[in-house]
């Protein structure tokens, strides 16, 4: 790690932490109903909601109720979305006159940004009418958030709770997430990034003339008010198609640094929250310190694998070396304005959330600092993760670590308190299971099917014996990555595959649609199922025979298991993509 | 376990289980069996494809690494067959156990004198000519038999007429003959044990096959085991980790493929073998068999395996206080009269009062008069009212005289009820007596109070540790007894319990296993009397004494043979033990599995063609890169992990039977040393183990 890179992440996180505090605290008040201040502003909104949406806020779900009112409504936007972008040809706010987007790009578009996966397919700015960016994109970078959030909530109410069935009423959690979390976030987030340069405009592109008399014009339109919330609900989804590498996206260091932070905002605030939830405050801070914990050594080995550079590029003639003129290590891909700490910083940011912005392309990194990201998405998006999604991620860790512990002591396994019993454990398997045989079958059949491998960019020159094309390790990360982004609901990319093209248009499209919806709603479902059944429990109070779930034991205990079963699972898969290539390279 | 010694723990080699256990585990292959136990019935369908399909390879004369590929099939097939050898090690050890326990159940004889639903009054008195023999295993619940001395109870029951020495030295081991009497707490018999002398009539309190012993007999045997909560739990886990890994190694081939390679079916099942949790899967029913193995080694009889589980989460424990914490029989030691009453009128009455009274406190009341040399004569006509949880008191009614003794404030309220004068300074002796840990009872004759007895309480030695072992094991204990809070408290000081319920009537003994429950806490008690039974069932972990009454042995998920209520302190070990024992493999199995990435996956891939790809890197370059651990050849590297995954199964059947060591350590330090141990120790041992494996492999010139 340069010294840039240290100072880097120690501001970041130290930051990160000071904020987490009031704003974890604050939502945990909203979800209880105690945010007086902010209830006396919106309150009457608030109520107006409920009116006009004939919903009755004192009456409670149980968690099948709650996943119902869930699934019923991620769905019904989802077909809206898909409405809006297959029309948008006969719809207005398209300066630019843009035809309906294609059916299954629409469909997979649809379900990217209803899983807050954010995978696009496509090139923002060229594709999508100013009304589909608005009303079917951001809105759900919005839902997908504001669901994600409930969830979470519903988890921890269920684990702070007893002898209930009920865990909240999933109507008014999602609007108290999105009138007193999401919307004031990004209203004043917003102002911010056009003060730093990110466009905002409803009018057409721009045209002029360059010196040399070409006639140019450069695509833009209502973009802060969507990165606000491209960050903040860790979806990711970019107005361009450079996202956060578009001068326009991310325009200063400052921008490039508050970013990165919004990503984070939220999920780190969530320790906190937990914390005041469940009424052990040091736990939040001990989930909060495995996942730094996590987030740092990624930096670390990003970072250094970047700044040691590319042998290949090296072999070129390429100097990599640091010097007073430049930051050196592998810049490839990389805005010269960010350098190689910024943007190690940010790559792992977004990965570790389940963001997928990028402000560099992850595709040409080194075979291990690519790994770096991709192992961040194999480990189940629970380090900070995405906006409730991490939070509801990790406590499945924690369930399962503790269960561990629980039996190592010689006790029937408790967290908080309420006991583990055999159904908790099917659901947490359930949800590591999942993402997991998403993530390797639908790699597997892609490149066993030769549309499967059209998409690939990273083929090798020479022939193979007995392979039915010219293989290349870094073919299979690219589409190991993609299944990777999708089943984690992240939305990055190694690029260099093409997952949609006129010539193939479905395989991609829906191989990650299903990836993306399989990556998401089950684990809902399953997180929820928890729920429920912790709520019911009747706690013990704790003693010295119980576990501690704070401390330097606990965190060592969350880590190890977070990174042994999320490495031990993908090892193999990993050991014949970055891991075999960065062995060819030297 | 460090009391009780487990008596076989040496010889866990013993050839007499270990043969028909050898047999046993080949036995054990059909997969109907198998599918019990997710991860090792993936190994055997693993092992059954690789089989197959070597020997149609064989049939079609194709001959690639025939030496490699046979030891392999053998290394797997011993994976299936090591495993099943531990369970059937478990199982023997069982059956050992079962063995002994049969022995009580001797099939005999009984001459049954009443058939259940019969109504008739039985004729009182012995009546051995009465009745008809019949197999004792065909008596029913409801039957009435009756044992003359020298006979065997046929079956457990209760006594309903008759009093006689039974001779239960083949259920407890203990020689002396202890008396059995109906009525009381003393009136249940076990099926195996001896009438030594006089006769009983006893009425058969189980079905065919149905009493303690057949249940516990199923249960060591492994037959009936039903998987408890935490074993239900952690073999889902297992299963899901299967699964992962199974997903993790089938998607390898398609990988392989990509790069115009293949793995083969073997390697791939060599792979998945040794990344699946086959340790703990292999050894998770043997710990479980062995967890109750354990407890008949400590003379307990269990009803579940549930129960022993529970018994590891205990987190309060009620013990009585009479017999457990002190020596049960209270000793009178003193007449103390009230002013005005004279000393030798107070023991006279006393001791009228306890003549009729067989419990060893009264007993003591007569034997402390006669010393004073007072002869008491029970009056004709006398009835004896015996002491009960709810009056609190005894005595006997003569005609119009009422004789009482009891605990004070019961007493008083009768001689208020008579319209009695409490004198001034009898309170002041009662306290007395109290705080120095005493019991003391006030006797009066009619409303007139004389004085009281005062009953000295020794607690017996080494309670203190036992009960500061119980605290650092994050027990709470609570002494239950009938006395009057300020005697329960003296005692409870001394004995060094947390907390005690005195003046405990059955109603306040439920009352407080209810708050504490509701407070979310598992509460175990022991007892023995009919009146304990509501408690026993309610009690988390329920255990009557041997001694105790049928319906007591009834209520309760346990029962000690040997009558000894701190038994409970083994009993909560060894369910500890229980799921310390699964955890710790459970993480070792899994941490094991980094060494074996590292051994199989460099030898793996060296074939692949797309690796061969640069000119100046030869075939091999990526097996040399990865090979950490400078394992011989890929062949070998791949044995060795196979060969270490299938053996540390074997290595750990001592552990998985003996369990892991408990200590009254706290959590957190119970947690450091076991990760230590099982977690890092897990990571490293493998690496030294495969590689040791990997020179012997090579040196014997096996791959």
């Amino acid at each position: 790690m340069t010294p840039r890179l240290i100072a880097l992440t120690a501001v970041f996180f130290g930051l990160l932490a000071a904020v987490a505090v009031p704003l974890g605290r604050y939502i945990a008040r909203v979800f209880a109903g105690e945010n007086a201040r902010t209830a006396r502003v919106l309150g009457p909104v608030e109520r107006l909601v409920y009116r006009l949406a004939g919903v009755d806020p004192a009456s409670e779900h149980d968690w099948k109720q709650y996943a119902g009112g869930l699934l019923l409504f991620s769905l019904l936007t989802q077909g809206i979305s898909y409405g809006v972008m297959r029309l948008q040809g006969s719809l207005p706010f398209n300066p630019t006159r843009l035809p309906g987007v294609a059916p299954w790009l629409a469909f997979n578009t649809a379900t990217s940004f209803t899983t807050n996966t954010n995978w696009q397919s496509y090139g923002g700015e060229s594709t999508m009418s100013y009304l589909s960016q608005a009303l079917a994109l951001s809105s759900h970078n919005f839902f997908s958030a504001g669901v994600g959030l409930c969830v979470a909530i519903a988890l921890i109410r269920g684990i702070a709770r007893r002898e209930t069935t009920k865990l909240g009423n999933f109507w008014v959690d999602l609007v108290r997430a999105h009138l007193y979390v999401l919307v004031p976030l990004c209203l004043g987030y917003a102002l911010f990034l056009v003060s730093q340069g990110v466009v905002q405009t409803w009018a057409g592109p721009a045209h002029w003339t360059t010196l040399d008399g070409a006639a140019q014009s450069l695509l833009r339109g209502p973009v802060a008010s969507q990165e606000a919330i491209k960050m903040f609900g860790t979806n990711g989804g970019g107005f361009f198609n450079a996202n956060s590498a578009h001068p326009w996206e991310n325009p200063t260091p400052l921008s490039n640094f508050a970013q990165m932070f919004s990503i984070f905002a939220i999920p780190a605030a969530l320790c906190v929250t937990l914390g005041e939830m469940v009424k052990n405050r040091r736990h939040g801070w001990a989930v909060f310190a495995t996942m730094t914990l996590v987030s740092v050594l990624a930096v670390a080995a990003l970072g250094h694998f970047e700044q040691v550079g590319n042998p290949a590029l090296t072999h070129a003639g390429a100097d990599q070396v640091a010097s007073a003129l430049q930051c050196g290590g592998n810049m490839e891909g990389k805005e010269a304005r960010f350098g190689i700490a910024d943007s190690a910083l940010f790559a792992v940011v977004t990965t570790d959330a389940s963001c997928g912005a990028v402000n560099g392309m992850h595709d040409s990194f080194t075979p291990l600092g690519g790994l770096v990201p991709l192992l961040d998405m194999q480990l189940g998006e629970v380090v900070f993760g995405g906006v409730g999604a991490g939070m509801y991620g990790v406590l499945v860790y924690v369930l399962l670590a503790v269960f561990l512990a629980g039996l190592m002591v010689g006790r029937t396994p408790e967290y908080l308190g309420k006991k583990i019993d055999s159904r908790d454990v099917r659901m947490a398997s359930l949800y590591i299971l999942i993402p997991a045989f998403s993530i390797l079958l639908f790699s597997a059949v892609a490149v066993l099917t030769e549309v499967g491998r059209a998409g690939i960019m990273n083929a090798s020159a020479a022939e193979v014996p007995g392979a039915p094309w010219h293989p290349h390790p870094h073919g299979l990360s690219e589409i190991l990555y993609a299944f990777t982004s999708a089943s984690a609901n992240n939305g990055s990319a190694f690029a260099g595959l093409t997952a949609y093209s006129a010539a193939h248009p479905v395989f991609y499209a829906v191989t990650l649609a299903l990836a993306m919806f399989v990556g998401r709603f089950p684990l809902i479902v399953a997180v929820l199922a928890i729920a429920g059944n912790m709520a019911k429990k009747r706690p013990v109070p704790p003693g010295p025979g119980s576990f501690p779930v704070d401390g330097g034991l606990f965190v060592a205990l969350l880590l190890g298991v977070i990174l042994i079963v999320g490495a031990l699972t993908f090892f193999p898969a990993l050991s014949l993509g970055p891991i075999v290539e960065h062995f060819m390279q030297r | 376990m460090t009391r009780h010694q487990a008596p076989t723990s040496a010889s866990i080699w013993d050839t007499a289980i270990v043969r028909p256990a050898a047999l046993d585990a080949f036995r054990k292959l059909n997969p109907r069996a198998m599918a019990k136990n997710p991860v090792m019935f993936v190994v055997e369908v693993g092992s059954i494809l690789v089989t197959v399909l070597f020997l149609y390879d064989l049939a079609r004369g194709h001959r690639v690494d025939v030496k490699f590929n046979v030891q392999l099939i053998a290394w797997l097939w011993f994976t299936v067959l090591f495993a099943n050898f531990a369970e059937a090690m478990a199982e023997g050890r069982g059956k050992a156990q079962a063995a002994t326990l049969r022995k009580m159940r001797t099939t005999t004889t009984a001459r049954r004198i009443r058939a259940a639903g019969d109504e008739t009054a039985l004729t009182p008195g012995a009546t051995p000519a009465i009745g008809e023999e019949v197999s004792a295993n065909l008596l029913k619940r409801g039957d009435v038999v009756y044992v003359a001395a020298g006979g065997l109870v046929p079956a457990d029951g209760e006594i309903v007429e008759g009093i006689a020495s039974v001779d239960e030295s083949a259920i407890t081991g203990e020689s002396a003959p202890v008396v059995r009497e109906a009525g009381g707490d003393r009136s249940a018999v076990t099926g195996g044990t001896r009438v030594a002398s006089d006769w009983l009539k006893i009425e058969i309190r189980q079905d065919p096959g149905g009493g303690f012993v057949d249940r516990m007999i199923a249960l060591v045997e492994g037959s009936e085991r039903q998987k408890a909560p935490n074993e239900i739990a952690l073999t889902i886990l297992l299963a899901g980790l299967t699964l992962i890994f199974l997903a993790a190694t089938v998607t390898l081939e398609p990988f392989a493929r990509y790069f115009g390679g293949s793995l083969g079916l073997g390697v791939l099942v060599a792979l998945l073998v040794c990344l699946i949790p086959t340790t703990i899967g292999g050894l998770l029913s043997a710990i479980g068999i062995a967890g109750m193995d354990r407890l008949v080694q400590h003379n307990v009889l269990a009803t579940s395996g549930r129960a022993v589980e529970a018994a590891g989460d205990i987190d309060v424990l009620m013990l009585d206080k009479t017999g457990t914490i002190t020596y049960g029989n209270r000793q009178a030691a003193e007449f103390i009269a009230v002013k005005g009453v004279e000393r030798r009128e107070l023991a006279a009455v006393a001791a009228l009062s306890s003549l009729p009274d067989e419990t060893p406190e009264g007993r003591s009341i007569v034997a402390l008069a006669q010393t004073m040399g007072i002869v008491p004569v029970l009056p004709a006509g006398a009835s004896f009212v015996p002491f009960t949880a709810r009056t609190r008191m005894s005595g006997v009614d003569a005609g119009e005289r009422v004789v009482r003794k009891g605990a004070g404030d019961a007493v008083l309220a009768h001689v208020r009820g008579r319209n009695g004068v409490v004198p001034g300074d009898l309170q002041p002796i009662v306290d007395r007596i109290a705080n120095a840990g005493g019991t003391p009872l006030v006797v009066v004759d009619g409303a007139l109070v004389l004085g009281v007895v005062y009953l000295k309480d020794t607690v017996k030695p080494g309670m203190r540790e036992r009960f500061e072992r119980l605290r650092a094991m994050a027990i709470k204990t609570v002494m239950v007894t009938g006395d009057n809070p300020l005697t329960a408290k003296s005692i409870a000081a001394e004995a060094g319990v947390d907390d005690f319920l005195a003046e405990a009537t059955p109603e306040a003994k439920l009352a407080y296993i209810y708050k504490m429950q509701e407070g979310g806490r598992l509460v175990a008690m022991t007892g023995d009397g009919t009146n304990d039974a509501p408690a026993l069932a309610r009690a988390d972990v329920g255990v009557a004494m041997n001694t105790g009454t049928q319906a007591a042995k009834e209520a309760g998920n346990m029962v000690d043979l040997d009558s000894d209520p701190t038994k409970l302190i083994e009993i909560v070990e060894i369910g500890k033990q229980l799921l310390m024992t699964r955890g710790s493999l459970t993480t070792f199995s899994v941490a094991n599995d980094v060494a074996k990435y590292f051994s199989i996956l460099p030898a793996m891939f060296t074939g692949l063609a797309a690796f061969q790809l640069t000119r100046d890197h030869p075939q091999s370059s990526y097996f040399t890169a990865l090979n950490v651990m400078r394992l011989g050849s890929p062949q070998s590297a791949i044995l060795s992990a196979v060969i270490f995954n299938a053996l540390v199964i074997v290595a750990l059947i001592p552990l998985a039977l003996r369990g892991v060591s408990y200590r009254p350590l706290g959590a957190a330090a119970l947690l450091r040393r076991n990760l230590l141990v099982y977690g890092l120790g897990g990571v490293i041992a493998p690496f030294v183990a495969i590689k040791a494996i990997d020179l012997m492999v090579r040196g014997l010139h096996l791959a």
